[in-house]
């Protein structure tokens, strides 16, 4: 059972997070370097003169943008091991768990680990002003360990009053709010970090929603194979 | 056949709760520990993947 977790998390992460990465480099990772230039000075905004939206980019870096790759592909086996986790246990309790249904679950993982931190804790560009990095840290988990449990409270609650609980959960994390800057100082212009922050949102959906996928694909194939070993050895 | 469900269901509760451990640890070591290395390292997937970074 242990191994049946393991493999089908490296092969659902490493895939994922390959395709993860990839998309990132292509839609993230330009508008990341753009902000740079305004982090670094090279570009000022609002610095009188008007200031080119389309300046000259950085190209590929095989050292950055492949640590980069290798540690989309690290977090996404991690998310894997987690939703496989939950899976496994929904599919104790009766829950149909294959690649089709996968997909709800990478959706909801979308939601707990992307969405609902990034409601309040916006993915940020480089520059930003932000709080103190170790209570929104504090923050983020709590966020995404409620969003969890009421996603799962929404999905297999059976009456209206979990439901209610599930959606005070879902709340509860921006009614207190995240830790906060007590001043502006981000150097980038609103159109890069809005831009920065859509496209962050769109990569984690299409991730992650393969993510599900693949998970309940390997899961499902692990447990045939599992369950051909032991009718072989009988 | 209470114990027979129970026995099953304890079987399946160990490792997801050690894939669960797994996985957090995963993601604290890829998106949220400040060691210089690992940050810089990993600097551009925290942006672009949502994590608090600096």
């Amino acid at each position: 059972m242990y191994s049946r977790f393991l493999i089908s998390a490296l092969f659902a992460g490493a895939c994922a997070g390959l395709i993860a990465g990839l998309l990132q480099l292509i839609f993230v990772q330009p508008v990341l370097l753009h902000a740079e230039l305004y982090e670094s000075g090279e570009l000022v905004h609002f610095g009188g003169a008007a200031v080119t939206a389309h300046p000259d980019l950085p190209g590929f870096d095989a050292m950055r943008d492949g640590l980069s790759l290798i540690f989309t592909m690290l977090t996404y086996t991690g998310y894997a091991l987690i939703l496989l986790a939950a899976m496994g246990i929904a599919e104790d309790r009766g829950a149909r768990i294959d690649g089709r249904s996968g997909l709800i679950w990478g959706v909801a993982g979308f939601v707990a680990f992307h969405l609902a931190p990034g409601v309040t804790l916006a993915p940020e560009v480089p520059g930003v002003a932000a709080a103190d990095v170790s209570a929104r840290q504090v923050w983020w988990f709590a966020t995404v360990a409620t969003a969890g449990v009421a996603l799962w409270l929404i999905a297999f609650g059976r009456n209206w009053g979990v439901w209610v609980i599930a959606a005070a959960l879902l709340m509860a994390p921006h009614v207190i709010g995240a830790p906060e800057p007590d001043v502006f100082t981000g150097p980038v212009p609103t159109e890069i970090g809005a831009l920065f922050a859509a496209r962050a949102l769109g990569v984690g959906l299409a991730a992650w929603a393969l993510l599900g996928s693949f998970a309940g694909y390997f899961w499902q194939r692990e447990g045939v194979n599992a369950t051909a070993e032991v009718a072989g050895n009988a | 056949m209470t114990t027979k469900t129970m026995t099953r269901s304890n079987l399946r509760m160990m490792p997801a709760f050690f894939a669960l451990a797994l996985g957090v640890a995963v993601i604290s070591l890829t998106g949220h520990v400040q060691a210089a290395a690992l940050h810089d390292a990993a600097h551009d997937v925290r942006h672009a993947t949502g994590f608090p970074c600096h």
